[in-house]
């Protein structure tokens, strides 16, 4: 039995490196129901109401995967309870019936994170999507875990203060997938990400207790296990209320687009831009390939003719605002900028925004399918990078989109193939894995913002030793010493035995027993 | 993965696999979370600055450096961190007893300024946490599970910092009888101070900004707002709180005494201890259970637990 599971794990490592459509066309339909599934449904039933638990094949497949390319997840019961009570209640089913639970939101994530391994009871979180409570007076709101970030931000709007990690994904990601990814967004750069962003979180943890982690106050007595828990990808147990940080709107906000003829320039501007002591809200980089596909799609208004553009943002007190922005025009017309350009109002304000957060769906009209990385690099070294990705995507004969949070180093360079292509799918891989070796050898981190999920588990052991590995395991056996909390995720298998374990049972009455 | 370095080596050595063992920094801390366990062998974290990039805003040192030695260097570049400066301090310890900077309001919580950190673990081999860039969510977050656990869960030999830019100008001002609320509009404030009966205020940023802020304290003031050269003196127990609790000192907590709030933060500095704050058991297993994980042997910092800090 062992060796069977051990087979799927290294199976479903060799099938994320290997090919998978994102387009999911033709998708493998979720394996029949089984025997022990019915009484685990039951028990479910029983504890939450018929009409919150589904063992359909559409329900399961649906639940089955997220917004990467990973195809492999296998739900069992999937399970819509509407508050903490019922959270728990799944969760002691599920650990009675010696299975794993494994949570999602909105499935927007990019690393497989809610992709359920060996056919644990699935959580969907986005029935528990109320704002629970805003304390504008403490600077904090209690939200669940299901609820949407731009539904959160719209609603805080009145109060003056407003939610400030935004995922490009924020009209459809959840808070509480934010909480497992530490997600960031083109704000965080001065924000900082999720994690900066949590007082406090009402976690279940995996034998079905529920504790609050972290408070209100300044400093929480004890470890800072919220700190701890944000970004654990769902494996230390279900956030089922978040406390999240409110950010005073800013006085004064300037957003601004540079265009350039050289890439290098461009680059060289966002260095410049951080050396000289500025920290603008945001520093978005988008190169040619990225701005004809967002133009086509969007009509952002910016200029096809530019090798690379950057939107700025500068926010906070006018005075401020109106020096920095026009020493960040300096330093990009030192750099020979093209054009500096200011948003006159905010129309124009939410057209630029809008070009940065569409060029995902952009890339549709490229090609029908696209590999996306999340590499982080110093950004002093942003120039060099640049070149050393264009140089790999040359050598294997694909192209590249480059739009990222260049203020931060994290880049987004998308893979845009047709995976119809014979050879396709392995040089997208191939160039990946370049990337990221790259991205290491700069200096760099495997992940900024999407996390490890099943994606990159296998390349954790090229950025940590053993010893780090070790360590990140025992912080994950602190909170759920059962691995029973979404395993087989981020760890690399040799780190994650218990989780081997785990998933054996949870499949004990599977396909190949 | 990095090689470590020869300092980081010999801490290590130093620590060794076996025997109870505790960091000294500056001792200015050195009671917190309870006293150390008698017989505990003394050791020291290797000091200096490694590598500063004014460019990236990072910073890499090691943990025995005094605080105001790092704050020294890095203002030749216009930088700081947001750690707390106390005579003698140290990187290590104010990392390790997690309390915030005076001016938290404007600098944050010493929690999100640390971006990696090697440490000597339980069994004596060097950990490293976080990652070398400013933004990273590889993995678990070691590095928030180590800020503020005061040396239990491994001891800090050298970390990567945050830096920020010092503000443009940069001014403490004592504002005689304002009231804190209305303060909060001064976007410039790093910090905000208030005793009951008068406020203090460290602005920074740009000069145009600050000045704009000057005149929004000089209405509020009983009298004009004059230059101070820092806070006023604190009183020695701090207590965490949330803002609002913060703000109710004023209308009498008999239990702090004479009282420092920070305006907007919720710790406040008063020359009673604040009381016991009661822990959920839930949270109180799960400390446990960490201390179990990561020092099995408890050898790490004996006599301290981060539940018993004030």
């Amino acid at each position: 039995m062992v060796r069977v599971v051990a087979r799927t794990l290294a199976e479903a490592t060799r099938r994320v490196l290997g090919s998978r459509r994102r387009t999911g066309r033709g998708p493998a339909a979720a394996e029949p129901a089984q025997a022990g599934d019915a009484a685990l449904a039951a028990d479910l039933e029983a504890a939450i109401g018929a009409d919150r638990v589904r063992s359909d094949a559409a329900a399961r497949y649906l639940a089955s995967r997220d917004a990467s390319i990973y195809r492999e997840g296998n739900a069992g019961p999937v399970c819509y309870p509407d508050s903490t009570a019922d959270v728990v209640a799944c969760v002691q089913v599920a650990a009675r019936h010696g299975r794993a639970v494994s949570p999602r939101g909105a499935g927007t994530g990019l690393a497989g994170g809610a992709a359920p391994l060996g056919r644990p009871v699935v959580l969907s979180m986005t029935r528990m999507d109320k704002l629970l409570e805003i304390d504008v007076d403490n600077g904090v709101a209690w939200v669940q875990p299901g609820i949407v970030n731009l539904d959160l931000t719209r609603a805080l709007a009145p109060h003056g203060v407003h939610y400030a990690p935004d995922p490009s994904s924020q009209a459809a990601c959840t808070i509480g997938g934010n909480v497992a990814n530490n997600s960031g967004g083109p704000h965080c750069l001065a924000y900082g990400v999720t994690s900066a962003h949590v007082l406090a979180v009402e976690v279940v943890l995996s034998d079905g207790s529920v504790v609050t982690l972290g408070d209100l106050s300044a400093e929480p007595v004890g470890y800072d296990l919220r700190g701890a828990f944000v970004g654990s990808e769902g494996m230390c147990g279900i956030a089922t209320a978040v406390a999240v940080r409110l950010t005073p709107d800013p006085p004064a906000v300037r957003t601004m687009l540079l265009c350039f003829d050289d890439v290098s320039d461009a680059a060289a501007t966002v260095s410049a831009i951080i050396a000289d002591g500025i920290v603008p809200a945001a520093i978005e980089m988008m190169d040619q390939r990225c701005v004809r596909a967002v133009e086509d799609f969007a009509q952002a208004g910016y200029p096809e003719d530019a090798a690379a553009v950057l939107l700025v943002e500068v926010d906070g007190p006018a005075g401020g605002v109106s020096i920095a922005s026009e020493r960040i025009a300096g330093i990009a017309r030192r750099y020979q900028a093209m054009s500096v350009r200011t948003a006159a109002d905010e129309d124009e304000r939410a057209r630029l925004w809008k070009g940065r957060k569409s060029a995902f769906g952009a890339v549709a009209n490229v090609m029908p399918d696209y590999y996306l990385h999340d590499t982080v690099v110093p950004r002093t070294r942003l120039v060099e990078v640049l070149e050393s990705i264009y140089e790999i995507v040359d050598r294997y004969d694909l192209i590249v989109l480059n739009v990222f949070h260049a203020g931060d180093g994290n880049l987004h360079p998308i893979l845009a193939y047709d995976s119809r292509v014979p050879g396709a799918d392995e040089r997208v891989h191939a160039a990946g894995r370049e990337i990221i070796t790259m991205s290491l050898d700069m200096g760099g981190a495997l992940t900024g913002e999407h996390g490890i999920g099943v994606e990159k588990r296998e390349h954790m052991s090229r950025m940590f030793s053993e010893v780090d590995l070790d360590q990140q395991a025992r912080l994950r056996a602190s909170f759920d010493p059962y691995c029973r909390m979404n395993p087989g995720k981020v760890l690399p298998s040799a780190h994650s035995c218990s989780d081997i374990a785990a998933l054996r049972a949870s499949d004990a009455s599977g396909v190949w027993g | 993965m990095a090689d470590f370095d020869e300092a980081l080596t010999a801490f290590a050595a130093e620590v060794g696999s076996e025997g109870p063992v505790c960091v000294r920094g500056g001792r200015t801390r050195w009671s917190l979370g309870g006293d150390m366990a008698p017989g505990t062998r003394e050791v020291a974290a290797p000091a200096g600055i490694v590598a500063f990039e004014p460019a990236e805003m990072t910073v890499r040192v090691r943990a025995g450096t005094p605080v105001t030695e790092l704050h020294e260097a890095l203002a030749g570049s216009g930088q700081r961190t947001a750690l707390p400066e106390r005579p003698g301090g140290t990187v290590g310890g104010a990392l390790m007893a997690g309390e915030s900077s005076i001016a938290r309001l404007g600098l944050g919580p010493v929690r999100d300024g640390l971006l990696q950190a090697r440490y000597v673990c339980a069994d004596g081999r060097i950990a490293s946490g976080g990652a070398g860039t400013v933004k990273n969510v590889s993995g678990f977050d070691l590095c928030r599970l180590l800020v503020g656990s005061l040396g239990t869960l491994g001891l800090v030999g050298e970390v990567l910092l945050r830096t920020m830019p010092v503000g443009e100008v940069e001014r403490w001002v004592h504002v005689p009888g304002a009231a804190p609320d209305p303060a909060r509009s001064c976007h410039t404030a790093a910090s905000l101070l208030w005793d009951g009966t008068d406020l203090w205020a460290f602005l920074s940023g740009y000069g145009v900004d600050v000045d704009e802020d000057l005149s929004r304290l000089a209405e509020l003031s009983s009298g004009p707002p004059e230059d101070v050269d820092g806070p006023p003196d604190l009183p020695p127990h701090r207590w965490s709180c949330t803002p609002s609790e913060a703000a109710s000192f004023g209308s009498g907590n008999g239990a702090a005494g004479r009282f420092v709030a920070e305006v907007g933060v919720g710790v406040v500095h008063a020359s009673e201890p604040q009381p016991a704050r009661p822990v959920e058991p839930g949270v109180g297993e799960l400390n446990r259970r960490f201390k179990e994980r990561f020092d099995p042997a408890g050898r790490l910092n004996p006599g301290r637990d981060p539940l018993r800090k004030p």
